[in-house]
């Protein structure tokens, strides 16, 4: 038998039964598109996760206060210790290798005023390094100088949305004073949108020089963070490492366990976050596969009953010559067929699901050809499996008995 | 061309055995038209299906074109129906869907010929059992019994095969039409082909040229007709 025979024949016993054959395909197309649906909802939320805390900055490793503890091993709340200190970034600087730049940072939040309207929002005060280690870039005016920081100026950038906050958008604030916690700042620049909101949100913000923070806001002389761009992904272990032996020598801490900060590198966060949504995703997936397989006993079901149907037709082919492997092939092309067409259809309407979710909401969604092939791969799979089962029972009539069944 | 020695045919139903055929010996040779007949229950479509090779014996020896074929695989007794036999059904059992010319043609599917071939021989086919080129698009379904039972012998005869089997042809059929089909399997005997023809009656019988008789799975008489 030709291959261009078995598909025709397949074709033919196909179209033959318009509306049966539709409605078998429904079930796999309902099955296939909901995996594909399900899979790029699931990889559009892991991409849109991983590209915020890649927006964090490239590459990033940052260093946080931890415990200070005292002798009676008392320890206090996480984040609470005040010993990194601007000497630790510049020790990091000069003495860890690999590093590309070092940005320290003083936080918190205070209420800002400007021209009678306030609002209530985080005031990094931080070095000039900042906006490369931290992928910021200015829209308007400039950022803090290292000429700010030394002389300790009381000059402000402010984020977009701050902007939008305290003066309106569209304006351009540059040279107009804010009022940080009663003290006057003179904005010198913007930065720009970066979007996303909530966790890694940089777009609310006021950045001052980080002496300024220390000196008038803070009073005090430690920085809350401390953040180290590696050269290279590669090499990000390793500058971790010399930052954690660094510190533990300069803050004179022997063993590693009692250390008063935590060095954070951004791969574990994003490795933690994937792996949470690659759990999502394959839960997903599963509830999505469980229709598919309801598909897959309908073909095998619809096959069943084409097989008793067609018995006497099977057994005149056998009578004609058609063998073992013949009428097999014939009836394992045909749910193959099937489960394909539903597959083809699935895709489709699971993209277009996909695209109407993304397009209807604003849940980002992601429609991988890892999935369409895992798709046309299950789908053809299935045709297999439960097609097999109706072709061997067809193959195995004997042509007598089929040629006598009314 | 065939010839068969002390062929039995046992049915076992649980410990009950059903001893069909019992101990038939004969020969066929080429261009013969043959009858075989007998009343229901005479073992006459066992023997059919064991000759045509749907079928295989229980004992006895089978010997087709000089060889042996008493004990094959079910894939080895296909190879061969599909390259030696035609067979004619009561039922016709045509595609019902299908046109007539891929009705005809079908058995070539199994026989790897290229598709422009068995056109033209399945047509051939059917213009030499008398069916016009008017029917050949239509659908098997929509001609008359006698229209269908030419389309089948059309069938039958398009791998050009050794013998034809014809199992009860006419029984579907008017009288009429019935004796016209017989005319056809005259006409192709008259072209030299081997007819074997299984029928419980007499006058459908005397079409052929001998008559071999069955009754209780024995032959009773095998006599040469005098037309």
């Amino acid at each position: 038998m030709l291959i261009t025979d078995l598909f025709e024949e397949t074709y033919f016993a196909i179209s033959a039964n318009k509306t049966r054959s539709g409605l078998t395909i429904l079930g796999i197309v309902i099955g296939i598109g909901s995996v594909i649906a399900m899979i790029s909802i699931g990889q559009g939320a892991t991409g849109s996760i991983e590209t915020s805390i890649q927006s964090m900055g490239s590459n990033l490793i940052t260093v946080m206060p931890g415990f200070q503890r005292t002798f009676t091993q008392v320890a206090a709340g996480r984040g609470s210790a005040q010993t990194l200190t601007i000497e630790d970034a510049e020790a990091i600087t000069k003495e860890v290798p690999f590093v590309q730049a070092v940005a320290p940072e003083l936080s918190r939040r205070y209420q800002v005023v400007a021209k009678g309207k306030n609002t209530n929002t985080q005031v990094v005060g931080t070095t000039a390094s900042y906006p490369s280690v931290r992928n910021i870039e200015i829209d308007q005016g400039s950022f803090i100088s290292e000429q700010n920081v030394r002389s300790q100026s009381k000059v402000a950038v402010l984020g977009p949305t701050t902007r939008d906050d305290l003066f309106g958008e569209g304006i351009i604030p540059i040279g107009e004073t804010i009022r940080i916690n009663g003290m006057n700042f003179k904005v010198i620049g913007v930065t720009k949108a970066k979007g996303g909101t909530g966790f890694g949100s940089q777009d609310d913000m006021i950045f001052i020089p980080i002496t300024t923070a220390q000196r008038f806001l803070a009073g005090a002389d430690y920085v809350s963070t401390i953040s180290v761009q590696a050269e290279s992904s590669q090499l990000m272990a390793q500058v971790q490492t010399g930052i954690t032996n660094l510190l533990l020598q300069r803050h004179n801490i022997a063993n590693p366990e009692m250390a008063d900060f935590s060095v954070l590198n951004q791969q574990d966060i994003l490795g933690a976050a994937s792996s949470i949504t690659n759990t999502m995703t394959i839960l997903l997936a599963a509830i999505a596969g469980i229709s598919l397989i309801v598909g897959g006993i309908g073909i095998m079901n619809m096959m069943m009953t084409t097989v008793t149907e067609r018995t006497r037709e099977i057994g005149l082919r056998k009578a004609i010559g058609a063998k073992r492997l013949d009428i097999s092939l014939q009836f394992l092309a045909e749910a193959v067929m099937l489960t394909f067409l539903g597959g083809a259809i699935g895709i489709l309407l699971g993209s277009g699901l996909a695209y109407g979710i993304t397009f209807f909401t604003d849940m980002a969604t992601k429609i991988s050809l890892f999935s369409i092939i895992l798709a046309f791969s299950v789908s053809a799979i299935i045709g297999i499996v439960f097609g097999y089962w109706p072709a061997q029972k067809a193959a195995q009539l004997n042509p007598i008995e089929a040629l006598r069944y009314e | 061309m065939i010839e068969v020695k002390n062929i039995t045919k046992v049915y076992k139903t649980g410990d009950v055995e059903n001893k069909v055929l019992k101990n038939i010996s004969f020969s066929i040779s080429k261009g013969e038209f043959v009858a075989i007949i007998g009343p229901s229950g005479s073992g006459k479509s066992t023997l059919m299906h064991i000759l045509g090779f749907l079928d295989t014996p229980t004992s006895g020896q089978y010997f087709f074109e000089g060889k042996d074929v008493s004990h094959l695989s079910d894939d080895e007794l296909a190879e061969i129906r599909k390259k030696k036999i035609g067979f004619v059904f009561q039922a016709f059992n045509l595609l019902p869907r299908a046109t007539v010319l891929r009705n005809a043609m079908l058995p070539l599917v199994y026989a790897n010929i290229s598709k422009s071939k068995r056109e033209e021989v399945a047509k051939s086919s059917l213009l030499s059992v008398g069916l016009e080129e008017k029917h050949f698009y239509h659908l098997s379904n929509q001609l008359s019994g006698g229209e269908m039972q030419r389309v089948a012998i059309a069938r039958a005869l398009v791998n050009n095969p050794t013998i034809i089997f014809a199992d009860e042809p006419t029984g579907n059929l008017d009288t009429k039409t019935g004796e016209l089909i017989m005319e056809t399997f005259r006409k192709l005997n008259e072209q030299g082909r081997t007819i074997i023809l299984i029928t419980h009656e007499k006058y459908i019988a005397e079409n052929a040229k001998r008559k071999i008789s069955l009754k209780d799975g024995e032959i009773v008489e095998d006599i040469i007709n005098r037309h």
